[in-house]
């Protein structure tokens, strides 16, 4: 089975775009769960309290569980780590599926995005996996 | 029941605003636009004074001799300003923060709606119906 260049562009650009698909509906999922999650409490007094509302609540309502580390280095930059991530526990563990490990990551991004940016932050989330199920989660929140 | 209920956004332009057509409309607008201001006022006070739980009904915001103001403000920055009658006197502080929470509600279910972009007006028909009831009832 030959693949001419054209058709390995297409496929890798195709990639791409279905990326960020799946980051843009992670992110109007994360806006409306921004709304509905934090009720009756007007807690949010610095990024820290948000970024504690993310790991806790927002993890517990998606994946039953809370993120397992959370570290800063107070300029708003923060990595969030979890050790057992939902969606990559039924794939393997170690570092067999790596190049897959994207896809399924590519949502919770954005949800992390959308949660923030209602929450009145903007901010850029990328994720990095090392070994399954194990894998971080880097917020840069964007100040102007 | 309220007179004039508005929805602003974060950004401090209208998703919602209906006023009980007998009156002019624009006089309630002009109402809302200057409550703004006092709405800010509430929430930077708030976030100076150390407070553990900060609410998110701010009270009254001014009254004026024909109507009084009342505001609210959401995690998000999404603020409920609704204008009732002074004449009115039997409505109390609970009956305004439950009108309130209904709003709130309404407003969440509508942010859930996937085929509404957030930062455009409300046009759900749901949210009509639930800020009709609340209006008052002038056949």
């Amino acid at each position: 089975m030959t693949r001419d260049k054209g058709s390995v562009r297409g496929l890798v650009l195709g990639k791409k775009k279905s990326l960020s698909v799946l980051e843009g509906l992670g992110f109007r999922v994360g806006q409306a769960l921004g709304e509905r999650l934090p009720r009756e409490t007007l807690a949010f007094r610095e990024e820290l309290d948000a970024l504690k509302f993310l790991c806790k609540d927002l993890w517990a309502a998606m994946f039953q569980k809370h993120m397992d580390g959370l570290r800063t280095n107070h300029q708003g930059t923060y990595v969030l780590q979890d050790n057992s991530f939902p969606l990559f526990i039924t794939m393997g563990s170690g570092s067999q599926y790596l190049e897959e490990a994207p896809k399924f990551l590519a949502f919770t991004c954005g949800l992390l995005c959308g949660a923030l940016h209602t929450l009145g932050f903007q901010s850029l989330v990328t994720a990095s996996v090392a070994a399954l199920p194990a894998c971080k989660f880097q917020v840069v929140i964007q100040k102007y | 029941m309220a007179v004039c209920i508005a929805v602003i956004a974060k950004e401090n332009y209208p998703l919602y605003i209906r006023s009980t057509p007998t009156e002019d409309e624009l006089k309630f607008h002009y109402m809302v636009h200057t409550s703004l201001d006092v709405v800010d006022e509430k929430i930077s006070a708030m976030g100076k004074a150390l407070v553990d739980q900060r609410e998110l009904y701010l009270g009254l915001l001014y009254p004026t001799e024909d109507y009084k103001v009342y505001g609210y403000v959401t995690n998000s920055k999404v603020k409920f300003v609704m204008v009732v009658d002074s004449s009115n006197t039997a409505l109390r502080d609970n009956e305004i923060r439950s009108m309130f929470r209904k709003l709130h509600n309404s407003y969440t279910d509508v942010m859930c709606n996937p085929f509404y972009n957030p930062g455009d007006r409300i046009q759900s028909r749901a949210f009509d119906n639930m800020v009709t009831s609340m209006m008052i009832q002038v056949c």
